[in-house]
C-alpha cells in the first residue's frame, strides 16, 4: 500500500509530493500518486520528532502518566520516539524492567519507546546499575541516567562515563550538586530573595558541567547534559566543544521561553507550583543565552523533560509541590515562539535539534533521517500558520500541569507518520 | 487597602499610615476598662496556625475578641493536616464554615497567597516560611512611631539571619515606603546573594552602624545556623554581632532597641540589654494587638469607630 503527502513544505521549503511505499519514502517531486493521498498543502513536512528525556511514569505512577498515555501526546506532540527516563518505580536499572517499558511502547503503538537505563542501582548513586545487561537487553539500551538525581560521585561518574564506551553508550547528567541544593525551591537571585524560597544557585549545575566534561575528556567517552538552564552552563559547553570533546546538550522548551519572575507574578498567581520545576526557571538573560546557544549549535537538542504530576501534587503550597511540567504537546509550539519566530532557526535547524541530533545521540537508526527516498516514514506534518489559547483539557497526557494555561502558543500537529503508518490525522489520532 | 495583608509591599505609605493611625486611636480605647468594642460582631476570625506560635497567635485572638469577633483556633497539630489532609483541603472547609477572615501562619513560604486563591474572606499572613511577617512590620513600625515620632528619615538597623527572617523581608518593605533609612547588617553567609536589589543599605560590620542608628532591631539567631556552616560558633557570632553591655552603652541617649521575640538572650542581645528601659520588648507585644485590632478592623470594614471615647 501507498501514501502520498500532497503539496507539502519539506523544512518550509517549495511544495512537494512525498510517496511512501511499505513504511519507506520511496519519491519526493512533483504530481506523485498513491493509493491514499493526504492533503499537506500549506503544511510544513518535518522529519519525525524524536525526544531524549520523556517521563512516562509507568511503572509505578500509572496515576500521573502511562505507556499508552505518554506516547499518544508524544504523537499528538510530532513525536515519533521518545526516550522514557528511568526514574519509575521501580527504577529501570534492570534488562526486566527496561524491557517491560520497551514492550508496553511496541503494544501502544503511537510511537517508539526507547528505554533509558540508570546509572546506579535504584538511582542511589552508591553502585552502577547492569549497565551491559541492558544494552544487551531487547530495548538495546544506549542512553543511560539516574535523571531526577545526578550522579554526583566524581568516581562513580568516571567509571560510568568509561564503562559505557563498551557498547557505544552515553551518560546523560542531571547536573546538580547535591549539597548546593539542599531543599532548593526556584532559581537563586532576586526573585527568590524576595520570596523567602530557597535558592537554586546556577552554580549547582555549572560545577557539575564543568566537572563532568573534563572526566569525559580524560577518559574518552560520551557525555549528554540535561536540560541545560544556565548562562553559564552554555559558556563551558561551547568550552568543552572547543576542544572536540564529544559532549552533547539538550535544552527544554520551558527553558526557551519562561523566567523565574513567574514565581512571584503570574497570570495563575503568585508562589504558582505549576511553574516549579528542575532544574527551575532561570532569569531573561539565561534565557537569551540559551537561545543563542540552541541556535549557533552549542546546545544539540531541544528534549522536553515532559514531567506529569496530578493535580493534586500541584494544587499544594510551593514547597509542597511536585517538580516538573508537561511538554510533548506543546513542545514544537514552544520551539516555534522562541526560535523560529524571533529568527533564531529555520525548520531545518529545527528538524535538526528535534529529530536528527537526539536521534544519533540515543543511537536510534530507524529516526532523525532527512525525509528523501530511502529513509524510514517517519514525517510530521506541522501548520505554523494557526495560533491558539492553550487549553490544558484538551491534551492526552493523563496530567494537566502545563505552565502554559492562559498563554496563546503557534502551529498545529496536523498528522504523524510512524514508518509510513499514520499514529494522527487531522490533528487526532489516527 | 487590598482585601488580603500577605506581603508589606501590598500597602501603600496611605494604607500603612491609616493602619498605624487606626490603631492609635484604638490604643486610646484599650486604655479603658472596658477593652471590647462591637465593631466586628457576627463576623468569624479564623486563627490557621500550621506553626506553633503561641505568641501570635494570642495576639490576633485578643484582637479580634476586643473587636467582639468571633474567632476560631484551628491549629494544624492534632487536626485533619496531621493526618495528611491538604492546605486546599483545609482552606475549602474554612470556606464552607463562611470564615470572613483567616489568619494564617505556615512553614512554607508563599502558603498565604495559594490559600487567598481558594478562600473568598481575606487573608492575613501572620508569618510564612522565610518569606514575610506583615502585621510584624506594622506593630515595629506603630513602636518606633511612639517613641520618635514620624519614621521619614529615620535609621534602622537590623541585625541578624536576614536570609531566613520574614521579619526583616516585611520591615524592609513597610519602613521604606514609610521613608525610613534602613541598613542591614549580618554576616555574608545570611544574607541573600540579591539583597543588593533590595531598597536598604547593607553591611557587615555592626560597630559602625551603632553610631548611624536611630533603632537598632535585633533578629533571633537559631543556634542551629551554625550546623550548616552559616557561622563558625555562637561565639564567634556573639562577639561580632550580638548587641552586648559594650555596644548598648555606645548608643545614643533616643535609641531604641527593638526584638520581634522570642530572644536568645545573651546570643544576640545581652540580658541586660533587653531588659534597659531603651528596650521596646514588651511594648511591641502589647502593640501587637493594638495593631493586630487595626488590620482586621480595616480589612473586614468593621462599623465607624468614631465617638465611642470621647
Amino acid at each position: 500500500m501507498s501514501i502520498v503527502i500532497k503539496g507539502a513544505r519539506i523544512l518550509g521549503g517549495e511544495p512537494a509530493d512525498i510517496l511512501i511505499e511499505d513504511g519507506v519514502v520511496t519519491a519526493v517531486g512533483q504530481d506523485l500518486t498513491g493509493d491514499e493521498t493526504v492533503d499537506a498543502r500549506g503544511l510544513i513536512a518535518l522529519p519525525g520528532l524524536v525526544d531524549l528525556h520523556t517521563h512516562l511514569r509507568e511503572p509505578g505512577r500509572e496515576d500521573a502518566e502511562t505507556v499508552e498515555s505518554g506516547t499518544r501526546a508524544a504523537a499528538l506532540g510530532g513525536y515519533t520516539a521518545v526516550h522514557a527516563m528511568a526514574n519509575t518505580s521501580p527504577v529501570a536499572d534492570t534488562a526486566g524492567v527496561v524491557e517491560q517499558v520497551w514492550r508496553l511502547g511496541l503494544a501502544a503503538g503511537h510511537c517508539d519507546v526507547q528505554p533509558v537505563g540508570a546509572v546506579t542501582e535504584g538511582l542511589s548513586g552508591e553502585r552502577l546499575a547492569e549497565l551491559g545487561a541492558m544494552a544487551d537487553s531487547a530495548a538495546r539500551v544506549r542512553v543511560f541516567s539516574d535523571d531526577g538525581k545526578c550522579v554526583s560521585d566524581a568516581v562513580l561518574m568516571r567509571r560510568a562515563l568509561e564503562y559505557v564506551k563498551a557498547f557505544d553508550g552515553v551518560v546523560a547528567q542531571h547536573a546538580q550538586e547535591p549539597r548546593l541544593t539542599a531543599g532548593a525551591q526556584m532559581n537563586e537571585g532576586a526573585v527568590s530573595g524576595r520570596l523567602g524560597l530557597t535558592g537554586w544557585p546556577a552554580v549547582a549545575e555549572e560545577a557539575i558541567i564543568a566537572r563532568d566534561c573534563l572526566l569525559a575528556a580524560h577518559v574518552g567517552s560520551r557525555l549528554h547534559v540535561c536540560h541545560v538552564s544556565t548562562a553559564g552552563s552554555v559558556e563551558i559547553i561551547r568550552w568543552a566543544k572547543s576542544k572536540g570533546w564529544d559532549v552533547t546538550a539538550e535544552v527544554t522548551p520551558h527553558h526557551l521561553l519562561l523566567t523565574d519572575d513567574l514565581v512571584e507574578d503570574s497570570p495563575v498567581g503568585a508562589y504558582n507550583p505549576i511553574y516549579k520545576v528542575n532544574p527551575p526557571l532561570r532569569t531573561r538573560a539565561d534565557v537569551e543565552a540559551l537561545r543563542e546557544a540552541l541556535a549557533d549549535g552549542t546546545i544539540d537538542v531541544v528534549a522536553t523533560d515532559h514531567a506529569p504530576h496530578p493535580v493534586e501534587d500541584k494544587e499544594t503550597e510551593w514547597g509542597a509541590a511536585a517538580m516538573g511540567m508537561i511538554g510533548l504537546e506543546t513542545a514544537l509550539a514552544v520551539v516555534q515562539e522562541a526560535m523560529v519566530e524571533t529568527g533564531l532557526l529555520d525548520w531545518a535547524g529545527v528538524a535538526e535539534r528535534m529529530s536528527y541530533a537526539p536521534a544519533r545521540i540515543g543511537r536510534l537508526a530507524g529516526h532523525g533521517h532527512p525525509i528523501a527516498a530511502g529513509s524510514p516514514a517517519n514525517i510530521t506534518l506541522y501548520d505554523a500558520s494557526v495560533r491558539a489559547e492553550v487549553d490544558p483539557g484538551s491534551y492526552a497526557s493523563k496530567s494537566r500541569n502545563t505552565p502554559y494555561e492562559g498563554r496563546s502558543l503557534p502551529g498545529r500537529v496536523v498528522a504523524t507518520f510512524l514508518r509510513g503508518r499514520p499514529t494522527v490525522l487531522d490533528g487526532k489520532l489516527a | 487597602m487590598k482585601r488580603h495583608l500577605i506581603s508589606a509591599a501590598d500597602l501603600s505609605r496611605d494604607d500603612a499610615l491609616l493602619i498605624l493611625d487606626t490603631a492609635d486611636e484604638l490604643a486610646r480605647i484599650s486604655d479603658r476598662s472596658i477593652k471590647k468594642l462591637p465593631t466586628l460582631r457576627g463576623r468569624t476570625v479564623v486563627n490557621l496556625f500550621f506553626e506553633d506560635s503561641t505568641r501570635t497567635r494570642i495576639s490576633f485572638e485578643a484582637a479580634a475578641k476586643r473587636l467582639s469577633a468571633d474567632v476560631i483556633n484551628f491549629s494544624a497539630k492534632g487536626s485533619s493536616v496531621s493526618k495528611g489532609e491538604s492546605l486546599k483541603d483545609t482552606a475549602l472547609t474554612l470556606e464552607a464554615m463562611g470564615a470572613d477572615a483567616v489568619v494564617i501562619r505556615h512553614g512554607a513560604s508563599g502558603a498565604p497567597h495559594r490559600l487567598a486563591g481558594w478562600v473568598r474572606g481575606s487573608v492575613v499572613n501572620a508569618g510564612d516560611g522565610t518569606h514575610e511577617h506583615p502585621t510584624q512590620a506594622l506593630l515595629d513600625a506603630f513602636t518606633m512611631r511612639r517613641r520618635l515620632g514620624s519614621l521619614e528619615g529615620r535609621r534602622v538597623t537590623i541585625v541578624g539571619d536576614i536570609l531566613h527572617s520574614r521579619v526583616a523581608r516585611s520591615n524592609v518593605l513597610l519602613l521604606s515606603t514609610l521613608g525610613a533609612e534602613v541598613t542591614l547588617v549580618a554576616p555574608p553567609t545570611l544574607l541573600p546573594v540579591s539583597v543588593g536589589s533590595w531598597p536598604c543599605e547593607v553591611s557587615y560590620d555592626l560597630d559602625s552602624m551603632l553610631p548611624k542608628s536611630d533603632v537598632v532591631m535585633m533578629l533571633r539567631v537559631q543556634r542551629e545556623r551554625m550546623n550548616a556552616a552559616f557561622f563558625p560558633t555562637e561565639r564567634e557570632y556573639s562577639r561580632r554581632y550580638g548587641l552586648d553591655r559594650d555596644r548598648a552603652a555606645k548608643l545614643d541617649d533616643g535609641v531604641i532597641v527593638m526584638h520581634p521575640g522570642p530572644m536568645n538572650r545573651g546570643m544576640e542581645i545581652a540580658a541586660e540589654v533587653a531588659d534597659s528601659p531603651r528596650s521596646t520588648i514588651v511594648e511591641q507585644v502589647a502593640n501587637g494587638v493594638t495593631t493586630r485590632m487595626a488590620v482586621l478592623y480595616l480589612l473586614l470594614g468593621g462599623a465607624d469607630l468614631g465617638g465611642e471615647d470621647q
